[in-house]
């Protein structure tokens, strides 16, 4: 399979979850469109590796997955606590931090 | 053959995409990442990246997924249909989205770029190997590596701090249960994908019926007409209990 | 030591005496200020006749020594130094401000005694002593300026020494407003002599209007010198700039002596006398000069016969004689308008002591409707004021006598229109006769007040409660008004040996001058006025013996007069002011002076500041600039406070667009 393929794929992975981003108002939802960007991003990483010959490309998404782990863990840490607070886990009624 | 998985595992992967974005339920969007996360392993074999593919599938789809399960049990799934002006904001968020797309596949497509090479570099064997990316880890990004796992050990710390218990405050489980509290509404939803896509809406609102501090759903309201009420005989209330 | 290094002593000694007290009065009691003060100024008197003696030793055409100690700028066009000249004109100033400083300071010891503000009234009164020596010894107008200014701050400070009266304090401003409108006068008149002499020291000023660099420029030379005039009058209190000098009798009597008899208000007249080269030839200006201290003089003495303060009688003499010093130096007679410069400022700070001490007998109070018959209970004071008195009025053989009378003779040799002049100068001698009698008259003659009758028993007078004694209204004793204790000349020693002094000098100086027998004065003078035309005039003798006899004449006659009305025949005076009413009131408001400039000067500013208020500041640069611009700042941050939304996907989105723009960037850029 030509690899432009799978680039494009990744970008189409990776617009469709910054719509989501965009459009969805529960956190928790949101942070799983994240996951699809992040993942559209391993993709693209794990292509170019193999259009290289080159493992760095794949330690790299390695890499970032281990980030995005963590990053789910904090965000997850977040909605709990707002939800142990009985604040609605709405996005648009959490904005308080404006100017 | 490729040619074959590669679509089979792009369309598993694209419709596990909008599912994640589509579907009003929180705990299927999860599940929808996990169809479109085991998808992309497969991608990931066939770009020969076996350890990143066997990584994804435990680490992603295993323990992060679960994850993510395990927070949307606790915190329930409220959903919410969209906000007003919402509608409008999907329509731009589309079509910004769509303009995008468009940019990144003229950049990637186009002239521009001439170091996209469609075959790719000739297989060297252990490329894509544990041994390999072990070798890669430990040799030359010994640092990110390292770095990693003190970001890891940050983000652990971080959940645990955020979400435990804080002294002098009252959290959900401080205050015992009164019946009927949880009203988190019920999804008038059932998760279909027509209802995803708008062909078909809900109930306006949910109708809600307590029976002993429980919500009665709509099969047990449907079950309870069946039923004559009233009655309070244990035995019915077991068989309608056994049948839900 | 040379000369210039004891110009610079007198300088030095009041300088250190201001910082010395200024910052260590806290250490220093009482006492020790008063002291340090008097010892500062007695050393630059020493230094003053140090400055004397080796002047005299140089040789008489040498006679004129400039130092400086720093350039300020000194271009091509402009040279400003800190230089000092010392001339026999400078010193002879010099002598006579430390000279009659020292006594003042030392009576000054006794009458502030017991004022909580005393460390701070010697700090400003050596300051004011040092600025006026920086005005005398100044070699060009850079530091002429600068000693203008600071007698100007010094006499605010002092005439409103008692801050918390709002009577001094609104007497300091008005002198020092009008002082400023000296000020530029004085600058703009520099800035006309700059403009064509090309240098700011006074030699070199002098030598370029001899060797005609004004020749084609003289209408500019007559205006720079007018607007020296508009300096030396605000200075001098002259006409029309002299409002503020009765005001300033609100500071303390020491004060009143000092800079309101013998130093400050002489400034002008030493700035004529200085700058004689260019008034000879600036004659409109010159005439102008002597027209006006010869009004001066006049009005002065109409006002000064109707006052009832005891020290504004005082101040109104002080500006009519003054008067006849303007008069003296504008019309040629440098030597004789600086000798009753000198005489005056003997016989006026002894009029002004003397005064202190009989307030200080009324417990504070300054009216003359209250005071009589003081006479057997305060003979030194009375004998004082005698000696002034005569000495004021012009009868031989006092000093003021001769001082006067030479003046008045060399004016009328002027001829011309200056015989006017003469004329007017021998009514004033008239005129000072009566008022300074009236004023010993009512104070010393008739039935004893009851403060007299107090003071006679041994015991004097303390008022209730203390007063202000221009309106009447209760005060305090405390740090901004007057102390409560209130001395007498009989009692404190000191005042005795300053007055005694002055005294003594007011008696005999005229020795210095006496016509065609001694000229001590103008053989000194002669090196700073070689160059002037008049210096060899001499009056003929029938001039001079037919002024004497006139002088003694109009003199006793004024006194007599006075005796008669304020005297022997009780109800005359009340009966004069019944017949002329609006004569009097016209008079006793000063010639309705002070509301004139309120009419014409004040009320129009001040529409004008509120005008400019209401509408230039309130509307133009409140609303429209400062409004103006930050509105738009905040009409600005507003807008962009609108992105710091606070929704989520707002931000999510913007991160997006930019990420998207960046991609295009760089797409845009390799293509």
């Amino acid at each position: 399979m030509a690899l432009s393929w799978y680039l494009v794929l990744s970008a189409l992975i990776f617009c469709i979850g910054a719509g989501g981003v965009l459009t969805r108002r529960n956190p928790l939802v949101i942070l799983l469109c994240l996951e699809l960007m992040l993942n559209a991003a391993n993709l693209a990483l794990v292509t170019f590796a193999r259009m290289h010959g080159n493992a760095d490309g794949q330690v790299f998404a390695l890499i970032v997955m281990a980030v995005a782990a963590c990053e789910v863990a904090v965000g997850l840490g977040l909605i709990v606590a707002i939800f142990r607070r009985r604040l609605p886990i709405d996005v648009d009624e959490m904005k308080e931090l404006q100017g | 053959m490729s040619a074959v998985i590669f679509f089979i595992a792009a369309i598993g992967a694209l419709a596990g995409a909008v599912g994640v974005v589509s579907l009003r339920n929180p705990f299927y969007s999860v599940l929808a990442l996990v169809g479109h996360l085991i998808s992309l392993a497969a991608l990931f074999l066939l770009l020969r990246a076996e350890f990143l593919a066997a990584g994804q599938v435990i680490v992603y789809a295993g323990a992060v997924a679960v994850l993510y399960v395990f927070v949307v049990s606790y915190v329930g799934d409220g959903t919410q249909p969209i906000g007003p002006g919402g509608a409008r904001l999907r329509a731009v968020a589309m079509l910004f989205v769509g303009a995008l797309f468009v940019e990144l596949c003229i950049a990637l497509l186009g002239s521009g770029l001439q170091a996209i090479d469609g075959k790719g570099a000739p297989y060297v064997p252990g490329f894509g190997t544990p041994a390999d990316i072990g070798e890669a880890l430990l040799e030359q990004f010994l640092l990110p590596f390292e770095v990693a796992s003190l970001l890891l050990l940050g983000a652990t710390v971080g959940a645990v701090m955020l979400a435990r218990r804080r002294f002098g405050g009252t959290t959900i489980e401080d205050v015992p249960y009164q019946p009927g509290q949880y009203i988190t509404p019920r999804s008038p939803f059932s998760g279909t994908m027509a209802e995803a896509v708008g062909v078909v809406r809900g109930p306006a609102e949910p109708v809600l019926r307590v029976r002993d501090g429980y919500i009665l759903g709509e099969r047990e309201l449907r079950v309870r007409e069946r039923v004559p009420a009233g009655d309070g005989d244990p035995s019915a209330s077991a068989s309608t209990r056994g049948e839900a | 030591m040379s000369v210039t290094t004891w110009g610079w002593l007198v300088l030095a000694f009041p300088l250190a005496g201001t910082i010395l007290i200024g910052l260590g009065y806290r250490r220093m009691g009482r006492g020790p200020a008063g002291w340090l003060a008097t010892l500062m100024i007695a050393l630059a008197f020493a230094s003053a006749i140090g400055a004397l003696l080796s002047l005299q030793d140089l040789d008489e055409h040498g006679r004129q020594v400039t130092s400086s100690l720093w350039d300020y700028a000194a271009t091509g066009s402009i040279d400003a130094r800190l230089a000092i000249l010392v001339d026999p004109l400078s010193v002879f100033m010099a002598l006579v401000v430390t000279g009659v400083s020292t006594l003042i300071h030392l009576y000054s010891v006794s009458y502030m005694r017991s004022d909580r503000g005393n460390a701070r009234y010697f700090a400003y009164l050596n300051f004011f002593v040092f600025s006026m020596l920086v005005l005398v010894l100044a070699a060009n107008f850079l530091l002429l300026i600068v000693g203008w200014a600071f007698v100007g701050a010094a006499s605010y400070l002092l005439i409103s020494f008692w801050y918390r009266r709002d009577t001094a304090t609104a007497a300091g401003i008005k002198a020092f407003v009008i002082n400023v409108v000296g000020d530029v006068g004085l600058v703009l008149g520099t800035f006309f002599i700059l403009r064509h002499s090309g240098t700011l020291d006074f030699l070199g000023t002098f030598d370029a209007v001899h060797d005609g660099a004004f020749a084609d420029h003289r209408g500019a030379l007559v205006a720079g010198c007018m607007l020296l005039l508009v300096g030396a009058f605000a200075k001098s209190a002259q006409i029309p700039l002299h409002t503020w000098l009765p005001d300033a009798m609100e500071g303390p009597t020491p004060v009143s002596s000092l800079i309101h008899a013998a130093t400050m208000v002489t400034a002008g007249v030493y700035l004529i006398a200085r700058m004689h080269p260019l008034f000879e030839v600036a004659t409109p200006a010159a005439d102008l000069a002597a027209i006006i201290g010869c009004a001066t003089l006049l009005i002065a003495g109409t006002i000064a016969l109707t006052q009832t303060d005891i020290k504004r009688v005082i101040a109104y003499s002080t500006m009519s004689q003054i008067g006849y010093m303007v008069m003296g130096v504008a019309a040629g007679a440098y030597v004789a308008g600086l000798f009753h410069l000198m005489t005056h400022a003997f016989f006026k700070a002894l009029l002004f002591m003397a005064a202190g001490s009989i307030i200080g007998a009324m417990a504070g109070a300054q009216s003359l409707d209250r005071m009589s018959g003081f006479r057997r209970a305060m003979p030194f004071t009375f004998g004082c004021f005698v000696v002034g008195g005569l000495a004021l009025a012009g009868v031989p053989p006092f000093s003021g006598f001769f001082s006067k009378d030479e003046i008045l003779a060399f004016v009328g040799d002027r001829g011309g229109w200056y015989v006017a002049l003469y004329a007017v100068g021998y009514v004033g001698a008239f005129l000072t006769g009566i008022y300074t009698w009236r004023m010993i008259f009512r104070a010393f003659f008739n039935r004893p007040c009851p403060e007299a009758v107090e003071l006679e028993h041994g015991h004097l007078a303390h008022a209730e409660h203390p007063t202000n004694p221009a309106t009447g209204e209760r005060e305090d004793t405390d740090v901004g008004f007057p102390g409560p204790e209130h001395v007498i000349a009989e009692r404190e020693w000191r005042m005795k040996v300053a007055m005694g002094i002055l005294a003594v000098g007011a008696t005999v100086l005229g020795l210095l001058q006496i016509p065609n027998v001694t000229h001590v004065l103008t053989d000194y003078l002669e090196p700073t006025f070689a160059d002037s035309r008049f210096v060899h005039v001499h009056p003929p003798n029938g001039l001079i013996w037919f002024g004497m006899v006139l002088g003694t004449v109009v003199a006793l006659l004024g006194i007599w007069i006075a005796y008669q009305v304020w005297v022997k025949r009780p109800g005359a005076a009340a009966a004069m002011q019944a017949r002329f009413p609006a004569l009097h009131a016209f008079l006793v408001n000063k010639w309705y002076f002070d509301e004139l400039i309120d009419l014409l000067v004040v009320r129009p500013w001040a529409a004008l500041g509120a005008f400019a208020n209401r509408t230039f500041e309130r509307v133009v640069v409140d609303r429209t600039l400062v409004g103006g611009a930050t509105g738009i700042v905040r009409a600005g941050s507003q807008a962009v406070r609108a992105i710091q939304a606070g929704f989520l996907r707002y931000y999510a989105a913007l991160l997006l667009l930019g990420g998207a723009g960046v991609v295009l960037y760089f797409l845009i850029q390799s293509s």
